[in-house]
């Protein structure tokens, strides 16, 4: 194939186009094929170390002479991470819900690491960042970001709630109450004041929600008077609740039920704290008031 | 019929192939050695390249007991003595790195491949390297006599020491480098017990390798085939950039020295042909084929012709930096009617002055808000409205301190929640930190109502920064 060039007189391939243009056949620099050869030793190597070839021989691929998959990379990766939260988990593991949120640093650990846990476990009812879900009948999971608890907003009430789940329970009153009492109750209530009508305590209705409407957290009972309804709101909703309860069992009544994560056993001790304070900074959580508390109890003895 | 003939080569393709019998292509095949020659040149480039000691020594200087210059890519940071640079302000690196192209592009403008023949590290390694060889292998004529012999203990042994020495200063080099973005001090304990993180080791070898192969064993090839930059100079110099030149007009024809003035008659010019340029040349090329790729611009060939004009007692500058206008006999134009250089120079000023003003504008602290979009807003059992809103303070000194929020503007009668107490903004990166507000629905007059959020240090007023952000709520 070796030809010379008719002008430059150089060796070329013997491939001539356009009458006079050739390819002459000089050699590329040695460092140029130095890196070409050095780069195909590189894929062979690489072929060789990975699991390369999708080709299934005798039911199975070659995987490669390393041994590298990719859920060991992973569970690298994992070990990783579990090592940089294990100093903060090991912390955790025996202290309280509110000795861990008295901890900036740990409550800071929780705010950050908190969010997985959280969408896993609690958004699909509470929504993410505890803004509450909707069904047909309004609400169907308490908001968690505000300020009204059913059964307390205090570090200790919500870690509670989280352990050993939440069932309230009103009666249908339906037979009870005829429709009219039905509708002034309703009508009271819609505009925060239940007391308004004599009904409210003579009806029986101050036994659950006490005798200002404000509700029990022992109970789970609602706090009629303020502008947070767990049910629909509206005079022809509150009506329906009265009628129907809660948890009744009456086929219309609300269901209202926060199951038990402890009993679950989905979840560990630490993961279940770790909710509890997460769900406290919401910006709901109640303080416990300790300095009060410690010097109102000793009051009482002092008395006696 | 001469004349026809050449008029069709023109133009043709084959032309290239005449061309090329006069091209003296350097394919790496042979080594160069270069003579080393004293010389006015000689001595810039050796005061120019020099400036690497810095690279070599900075690292160590220590300030306030930190490292002076430090680019911390680990905590993301970089030191420059009493000054530390966060990333947010890392737009200064764009301004930074567009000054010193623009500068790069000036220079060249102005007097060619100035960087390339004194300062470049490729050029300055390899002249390091090559002075080593010198010492120990002797002048170019005994290196390549040492090529040529067989190898014999006396061979095998100068080889070895040069490769040693070139070895350890590569390993210098790569030490050197890393040392620019880790602790220098703590560097070398880690590299001395032979504990360095794998990225460590990565670049430590990588820089070994690179130095010794591209200074020691590539050397002009580096420059000629795998430097972009000899290749786009030629859109950066035109007929009015000096470089140098072999000034042919007074040096041709060129031919051997006679004794006799008669001898050689009257028509001979001033280049005796001596080849002292092409001896001295680090890149092999030889000037007096005009401007080309292979030149760095070092000006080593001008040195040389200059001692030989001296002995032949002719005057000096036959190879002088001159541009082609000069060269060719055109007027000379001056600086200012370069109109390039000048639009250069214009950007090189706005890089600079955008540069000043980020540094003396860089603050102490900056606030950036995120207000909480899901949800928007939560409505509170006694009907008020509260905002969440994540803080997020840059503390850019050095020293831990408090810091007040305020806020202006939004709802009559709002309340901060989550500041009562001064909050702790911890030193040289970025806090953050939950703040609510809370607002009596009755107030709010607007679905968005915007709020100037302001947090001032506790122990000096001036350290503040403010955010502008907004306030949601229901409709009205």
């Amino acid at each position: 194939m070796t030809d010379k060039h008719d002008v430059s007189d150089m060796p070329t391939t013997g491939h001539v186009w356009d009458d006079d243009l050739a390819d002459l056949t000089n050699q590329p620099p040695r460092w140029w094929m130095l890196g070409l050869t050095a780069s195909a030793l590189f894929c062979v190597v690489y072929f060789l170390y990975y699991p390369s070839f999708p080709i299934s021989t005798l039911g199975d691929h070659f995987r490669g002479l390393g041994g590298w998959t990719a859920i060991k990379e992973m569970e690298a990766d994992k070990d990783e991470v579990d090592a940089l939260r294990g100093k903060f988990e090991a912390r955790l593991k025996d202290m309280t819900p509110a000795a861990i949120l008295a901890d900036d640093e740990l409550s800071e650990y929780v705010r950050r690491s908190g969010k997985v846990l959280f969408g896993d476990n609690c958004a699909a009812c509470h929504g993410q960042n505890g803004i509450g879900t909707h069904d047909k009948q309004g609400l169907f999971a308490p908001i968690l970001n505000d300020d009204d608890w059913l059964f307390g907003g205090r570090i200790d009430d919500i870690h509670t709630s989280i352990v050993g789940g939440r069932q309230g329970m009103m009666t249908a009153h339906k037979e009870i109450l005829s429709a009219a009492e039905i509708d002034t109750l309703a009508n009271a209530i819609a505009s925060s004041q239940p007391n308004s009508t004599p009904l409210f305590v003579e009806k029986g209705c101050s036994v659950c929600h006490g005798e200002d409407g404000k509700g029990m957290h022992v109970m789970g009972s609602a706090n009629l008077t303020d502008k947070i309804w767990r049910f629909d709101g509206s005079v022809k909703g509150i009506a329906d609740t009265i009628r129907y309860g809660v948890n009744s069992g009456d086929p219309q009544a609300h269901v209202a039920v926060m199951p038990n994560f402890k009993e679950a056993g989905k979840l560990s001790d630490a993961e279940i704290k770790k909710l509890a304070v997460y769900v406290y900074e919401f910006g709901g959580g109640e303080a416990d008031a300790p300095a009060e508390a410690a010097t109102m109890a000793p009051a009482p003895e002092a008395e006696n | 019929m001469n004349e026809e003939s050449e008029q069709k080569e023109t133009g043709s393709i084959t032309g290239i192939y005449r061309e090329f019998e006069h091209w003296n292509v350097n394919k790496g095949d042979k080594t160069i050695h270069a003579k080393r020659m004293p010389g006015f040149f000689r001595t810039i480039k050796n005061y120019t390249q020099s400036l690497w000691l810095l690279f070599f020594l900075v690292p160590y200087l220590r300030w306030n007991g930190k490292q002076a210059i430090l680019f911390d890519i680990e905590h993301r940071q970089f030191h420059f003595f009493n000054l530390t640079v966060l990333p947010q302000d890392i737009w200064m690196l764009s301004l930074l790195l567009l000054l010193l192209a623009m500068t790069l592009f000036a220079v060249t403008s102005v007097a060619s491949r100035v960087w390339c023949g004194y300062f470049c590290f490729q050029t300055a390694w390899t002249d390091w390297f090559v002075w080593i060889e010198d010492k120990i292998e002797g002048n170019p004529p005994a290196r390549r006599r040492l090529d040529a012999a067989p190898w014999g203990m006396e061979k095998i042994g100068k080889k070895a020491v040069k490769h040693f020495i070139w070895m350890a200063i590569s390993l210098l080099t790569g030490i050197s480098f890393s040392i620019w973005f880790v602790d220098a001090y703590d560097y070398w304990g880690k590299l001395l017990q032979l504990q360095l993180p794998l990225v460590g080791w990565v670049t430590l070898i990588a820089f070994f390798l690179g130095t010794y192969i591209l200074a020691g064993l590539l050397r002009e090839q580096v420059c000629m085939w795998m430097c972009p930059y000899a290749r786009i100079q030629g859109v950066m110099t035109d007929s009015q950039t000096i470089l140098p030149a072999y000034d042919y007009r007074r040096g041709e024809p060129r031919g051997k020295l006679h004794r006799k003035v008669d001898e050689g008659g009257g028509a001979q010019g001033d280049c005796i042909d001596c080849f002292q340029c092409v001896q001295v040349c680090p890149t092999g090329v030889d000037i007096r084929d005009g401007q080309q790729l292979g030149c760095i611009t070092c000006g080593l060939c001008l040195d040389a012709c200059d001692s030989i004009m001296d002995k032949v007692g002719k005057p000096r500058g036959l190879i002088r930096y001159a541009s082609l206008d000069e060269l060719e006999g055109k007027p000379v134009k001056k600086m200012y009617q370069h109109p390039r250089t000048l639009v250069y120079i214009g950007i090189i000023l706005l890089a600079l002055g955008g540069i000043i003003y980020g540094l003396t504008h860089l603050g102490s602290v900056t606030l950036k808000v995120i207000p909480e979009r899901q949800p928007l807003f939560v409505r509170l059992s006694d009907g008020s409205i509260r905002n969440k809103y994540e803080f997020k303070v840059v503390n850019k000194t050095d020293k831990d301190f408090y810091v007040a929020v305020t806020a202006e503007g939004g709802v009559k009668d709002q309340v901060i929640i989550g500041a009562e107490k001064p909050l702790l903004a911890r030193h040289s990166r970025g806090t953050s930190f939950t703040v609510f507000v809370k607002a009596p629905g009755e107030n709010i007059r607007q679905e968005v109502t915007p709020i100037e959020f302001r947090i001032q240090s506790t122990d000096d007023p001036l350290v503040a920064a403010e955010y502008k952000t907004r306030f949601n709520g229901p409709k009205p």
